[in-house]
């Protein structure tokens, strides 16, 4: 339940709401938790909300474990 | 050795990926109360199950919660049964929808630990903030240090040393696990979720038993830093505040639940939407507090895998993807070998 993945920021908007880009999916989360992040940043997200900025090379890391796993090719392959 | 995980994407990544049966037989890893569906108590299951019996209500929780039995129902049959209950993916999904539906109560159920608490109390005041009347939360998150001081200082649960959960501690950070180390001598490493990470896990904790040391250390500094998210932290203290919990299978555990504070009562769906659900009872034959503690393993349970199975769950930790009898059941042998 307590599942976070890895998302880079794409543009902050009004009322701390970000989009971000998971892995080619785009979402809106809100950066209530996270209000210094700034475009270009990795971030944590859970449930809708960035709980965490990381390292973009650790995120990197963590995506490219991910990718190892079937569930989270991007071609669903 | 023996080790514990109280974390369900843990124990699902440690079955999934059979690092039991990597591992030399003198490491043991347990599963502990990890996943915050199954040490929701019956009485908050019932709770939530009354929400959704009143008109003009509509319930919403993550997806986890709906197939969790209470004591004579669960939010999924009491939607097969007509009632509006809606799987949200987000708190925010939940104030869209009370948006829209300026006619109705949305309750949220906040269920969860250190990780979404900061995001329901975020979601609380975002509804204060532009003026909502029609949201309120039932509070039922948890808090997870104390649980495992608990743990420790239980003479039935043997364990040598704690795999912390990666994602809780990305906001509270390293300091409120101190205590185990100091008072209770129990090494604990916050460790990541992929079968690497958990491997790294397990060896920093077999490192500092041999070497007769007890520290609380970041394995997983990817998502974890020592200060953990102070933002988030800061929201849960402003928006909650400590009160006792019931955990199933452990008991009352003081100043591990949350409840909302004064100044955010209009948000609090005990007082939005008063219920009076009838006092719980446990349900027969059903092991999982036992589970939940590590002194027995799920196949060791009267009805693992005969009355108790994912298609057919009588207990929580059969019924959550990340409950303990559930990953035993999909990704083990269930202790034939």
């Amino acid at each position: 339940m307590c599942l976070a993945i890895p998302a880079q920021v794409t543009t902050v908007g009004a009322n701390n709401m970000a989009e971000v880009d998971i892995m080619g999916v785009t979402r809106h989360v809100s950066l209530d938790l996270c209000p210094e992040a700034q475009a270009g940043d990795h971030v944590l997200v859970h449930a809708g909300f960035a709980i965490q900025v990381v390292d973009e090379e650790f995120a990197k890391e963590t995506l490219d474990l991910l990718l190892q796993l079937d569930m989270f090719r991007p071609d669903g392959a | 050795m023996t080790f514990m995980e109280v974390c369900g994407t843990h124990t699902v990544a440690i079955a999934k990926n059979g690092l039991r049966d990597v591992l030399p037989d003198s490491i043991r890893l347990l599963s502990g109360p990890g996943c915050p569906v199954c040490v929701t108590s019956n009485a908050d299951i019932d709770t939530a199950i009354e929400f959704a019996r009143q008109p003009g209500v509509i319930v919403t929780t993550f997806g986890d919660m709906m197939k969790v039995p209470g004591s004579r129902s669960s939010l999924s049959a009491e939607k097969a049964d007509g009632r509006d209950v809606r799987i949200v993916y987000s708190p925010l999904d939940a104030l869209a929808l009370a948006g829209r539906e300026p006619g109705k109560q949305v309750v949220f159920i906040g269920v969860g630990f250190e990780t979404t608490a900061p995001l329901i109390a975020a979601g609380i005041k975002r509804a204060a903030e532009s003026g909502l009347d029609n949201f309120s939360v039932y509070s039922a998150h948890k808090t997870v240090p104390a649980a495992l001081g608990a743990l420790v200082n239980d003479p039935e649960v043997a364990v040598e040393g704690l795999i912390l959960p990666g994602h809780v501690s990305s906001i509270i950070g390293l300091e409120p696990y101190r205590f185990l180390a100091e008072e209770y001598s129990v090494p604990s490493v916050i460790t990541g979720f992929e079968p690497v990470d958990v491997l790294q896990g397990v060896w920093m904790l077999a490192k500092q038993l041999t070497e007769g040391r007890a520290e609380i250390e970041i394995a997983y500094t990817r998502g974890v830093p020592a200060e953990g998210n102070p933002t988030a932290r800061a929201l849960i203290d402003e928006v909650f505040e400590p009160t006792d919990a019931e955990w199933r299978g452990i008991g009352v555990i003081p100043g591990t639940g949350l409840a909302i504070r004064d100044e955010f009562a209009a948000f609090d769906a005990l007082k939005r939407v008063p219920v009076s659900p009838e006092p719980p009872k446990e349900i027969p034959g059903c092991q999982c507090g036992e589970v939940l503690r590590g002194v027995i393993l799920p196949y060791e349970c009267r009805l693992f895998a005969r009355a108790c199975t994912p298609e057919h769950p009588v207990g929580p930790c059969m019924v959550s993807s990340e409950g303990s009898c559930a990953a035993y059941y999909r990704y083990t042998d269930h202790g034939k070998s």
